[in-house]
């Protein structure tokens, strides 16, 4: 026979304490979604097809700047909990820790990255 | 005391198929995972448009240039798709975590819902782009 502790069997299995914090989170970050997702559509419709210096001078404005920077961290941060979740459900051990890692480093660096560039044509 | 049993229980997404009737419900559920870490890889390349831009004519040429091609327009396109369903996706949680439609008709209403109006909105976003 196998011996399994409680504790041991239930690792793993679910949140214990921030669980209704997480929930918050997802419910917050998805009432930011309805105002993220269409000001990043419309931001980058309206830049995309420019050449260089006409997308360089349409950031070059502190409103736009600041709204492209903010919509962007939004949806970066939201598709990156999804990411997170969907490793949680389907990979587990090591490779699901390093994974969850790896997804982090990249979201993160991805908002990070999308920060500076704006500051750099912004200011 | 119980034993735990890994191994022998189904695993649910995976029965849908062989096992089990995909319904509007699961479908448009797991789309919205799918259409979501899509999104993750869209934000990639908008990111990475924008560091161009930021860096140097040539790198701004490159990225760029992959964008605007036939190609580069097309996955815009599919993204967009994605990025409109995955946000009523996440307003359809956002009504279900509110206490309301938690039933299996108004469910399947808000999946054509979403389905519909992510086409909708796409295919808007993209004619305005081509007429301005």
């Amino acid at each position: 026979m196998r011996y399994l502790t409680d504790r041991k069997r239930v690792t793993g299995l679910g949140a214990s304490r921030a669980g209704t914090q997480h929930h918050w989170q997802m419910l917050v970050s998805s009432i930011l979604l309805m105002g993220a997702i269409p000001v990043v559509v419309i931001t980058f419709a309206a830049v995309l097809g420019g050449n260089h210096a006409e997308v360089l001078a349409f950031f070059n404005r502190p409103l736009i700047a600041l709204v492209t920077m903010l919509s962007l961290t939004a949806v970066i941060w939201h598709v990156m909990q999804e990411s997170i979740e969907a490793i949680e459900d389907y990979v587990h051990g090591i490779k699901g820790k390093l994974s969850l890692i790896a997804v982090r480093v990249f979201g993160y660096g991805l908002i990070a990255a999308a920060v500076l560039a704006v500051l750099r044509m912004a200011l | 005391m119980s034993e735990a049993k890994p191994g022998t229980r189904p695993l649910s997404p995976f029965m849908i198929g062989p096992y089990y009737r995909p319904q509007l419900t699961s479908i448009s559920s797991i789309l919205v995972r799918i259409t979501g870490i899509i999104t993750f890889g869209t934000a990639f390349l908008l990111v990475a448009w924008l560091f161009a831009a930021a860096s140097s004519d040539s790198a701004f040429a490159v990225i760029d240039g992959a964008l605007q091609s036939v190609l580069g327009m097309f996955v815009l396109s599919v993204a967009l798709w994605a990025a409109f369903y995955h946000m009523l996706g996440r307003l359809r949680h956002v009504i279900w975590d509110f206490g309301h439609a938690l039933n299996v008709a108004a469910s399947e209403r808000m999946a054509i819902g979403m389905f519909a109006g992510a086409t909708a909105l796409t295919i808007i976003t993209l004619g305005v782009v081509a007429l301005v």
